[in-house]
């Protein structure tokens, strides 16, 4: 069995009839081979290529989806929405030092890692990560930096759904919570040997798990505990600068590269595969979210183009490597519509306030294209599966992956939310939501004309 | 003195002000405004979510004028942004009783 040979673990520790057998989850399992360093090479072009496709990462934080979400809500709350991405991220990546990083990569645990790597203990500039190649490796720094701002992207993703009445310290509260105990051991799960969805043989080769359906679940889960915002679908609710969210969703889409073909771990051709599909994918969805507003009796809207172009981000996240490239568009053309459906159509009737599509896009289009990769490796499109890949089967895998990571996101994220609600509250006072979380939260506002 | 308030479209503001500039009007103060008369807003749709808007963005004029002029000052501003649709405006006549030149302290026609 061919499939991408997407599996990495150390090279001494594992033999390559193993590797064959295991199928594809992008960025596994990096158990660092300092035991193994005699045979293990770092490669410099490797290297070079991850720590530009980790600060690729860094870019679709800050600015991307702070300028991107900030341009969705009112003028009131612009500061909020930048305030929280900030500063949440910045909150994650000091936890992935201290305790996320060692609890989701040390150690081989089914659902989660060791207290190893606390505090990063034992990670030198000497240690190594493997990568998907027998006796090349990138330096263990590198893979914490890469692997911080895949923790710190998802945490900030949810803000969406609860923008304009998420209390900021509320927000703070939340991010401990959630990384530690759906976070960590999600990404334990998918990405790292021993983990349970790993060893099942899910397909996932940027984190369309991890990532998308965690933090959309999540987000939909918030706005049901938080509630809908004040004046919801009576006021005017009106995104307050298109302009910016087109410059976030731009920085977002070049970002995008270092997330898809910087999962690769290496700079290659599978990378160059993420690289193609992260552009097709996502022009096939900007244009079928405008068709599909046209086939719905509407005008072709910036708004849509720029959700089509994130939809198909999100949908092709787990089949960059999976796919060829017209798998890809045909994945991103499905997703951008089905999302498209649930945002404008189903999102209304349900009564639903996710502020800025944050489960609509990302867990919609998560579980699309987490589903669709296990179509997109058929040969026959063009997928590098091999020629016995049997589909029914790994349909089976792909549904049953979601449906765990949808039952942990939302049951842990549950929890989270209810901790932060009844310790020091989770929506700001109906008085501060009038005025606006500027003033109210930061004391500031947005624009001094 | 009278105080002439015309509210019109905003792409007509230039040919109003050339017109009255010719009429020998030396000053007006200009606002953006929004309103509704019989004009429909306009629908905007964000992702699915309508918002219909009554309001009409629309230019409002001010012009302080002697009385004897006010009439052609009327007649410039109702020919000049006149499109013949639905949303062309209004024009209001007030009367003022007293104005003053800041800098100078000129008062009423002196310091119009």
């Amino acid at each position: 069995m061919k499939l991408s040979g997407k599996v990495i673990g150390t090279a001494a520790a594992l033999g390559a009839t193993l590797f064959a057998a295991l199928p594809a989850w992008a960025q596994d399992a990096a158990a660092p081979a300092a035991e193994a360093a005699a045979e293990v090479t770092v490669n410099k072009g490797d290297t070079a290529w991850m720590m530009v496709a980790t600060v690729l990462v860094m870019m679709m934080i800050v600015p991307g989806l702070a300028l991107f979400y900030g341009g969705l809500v009112r003028t009131k709350n612009m500061l909020s929405m930048l305030t929280q991405v900030l500063c949440v991220a910045a909150l994650a990546m000091i936890i992935w030092v201290f305790w996320g990083y060692s609890l989701a990569f040390s150690g081989e645990g089914a659902f989660i890692g060791d207290t190893a790597k606390l505090f990063l203990s034992g990670v030198t500039s000497e240690t190594t990560a493997a990568t998907f190649t027998d006796g090349v490796a990138i330096p263990e720094f590198v893979f914490v930096a890469f692997q911080m701002t895949f923790a710190a992207i998802t945490t900030t993703l949810i803000l969406g759904g609860l923008a304009e009445r998420f209390k900021f310290n509320g927000a703070l509260l939340f991010a401990v919570i959630w990384l530690t105990i759906v976070y960590f051991p999600m990404a334990h799960m998918v990405w790292a040997t021993g983990g349970y969805l790993f060893e099942m043989g899910a397909l996932d080769f940027a984190g369309g798990t991890v990532v998308h359906i965690n933090a959309g679940i999540a987000a939909l889960v918030g706005a049901l505990m938080l509630g809908q915002r004040t004046g919801y679908q009576k006021e005017i609710m009106a995104p307050h600068s298109l302009t910016m969210t087109l410059i976030g969703a731009g920085l977002l889409w070049v970002g995008w590269f270092g997330f898809n073909a910087g999962s690769a771990l290496e700079a290659n051709g599978s990378a160059a595969l993420a690289m193609i599909n992260t552009f097709v994918a996502t022009a096939a969805a900007v244009l079928a979210w405008v068709f599909a507003e046209k086939a719905a009796g509407h005008k072709g809207s910036l708004l849509g183009a720029a959700s089509g172009a994130i939809a198909g981000l999100v949908a092709v996240t787990p089949a960059a490597g999976n796919s060829g490239p017209i798998g890809a568009i045909i994945l991103g053309a499905v997703a951008s519509v089905v999302c498209f459906f649930f945002v404008t159509v189903l999102k209304p009737k349900l009564k639903l306030d996710d502020s800025l599509d944050a489960f609509g896009i990302h867990g919609v289009g998560g579980i699309v294209g987490s589903i669709g990769t296990a179509f997109t490796m058929l040969p026959a499109l063009g997928g590098p599966g091999a020629e016995d890949y049997a589909l029914g089967s790994q349909i089976g895998i792909q549904v049953l992956a979601v449906v765990i990571a949808v039952a942990w996101s939302a049951i842990g994220s549950a929890i989270a939310f209810a901790i932060v609600k009844f310790t020091i509250g989770i929506r700001v006072t109906e008085e501060v939501e009038r005025e606006g979380l500027d003033l109210g939260e930061h004391g500031e506002r947005a624009y001094n004309y | 003195m009278k105080l002439v308030i015309a509210i019109i479209k905003p792409f007509k503001l230039d040919e109003v002000r050339e017109a009255l500039s010719e009429l020998g009007v030396a000053g007006m103060t200009v606002t953006e405004v929004k309103g509704f008369g019989r004009q429909k807003g306009q629908t905007e749709i964000y992702r699915g979510a309508e918002y219909t808007t009554n309001m009409v963005p629309k230019i409002k004029i001010e012009v302080v004028c002697a009385s004897d002029i006010a009439g052609r000052v009327v007649e410039t501003i109702q020919s000049s942004a006149n499109t013949g649709a639905i949303g062309d405006g209004k024009i209001f006549v007030l009367d003022v009783g007293q104005a003053v030149r800041i800098r100078t302290g000129e008062t009423d026609q002196t310091a119009l």
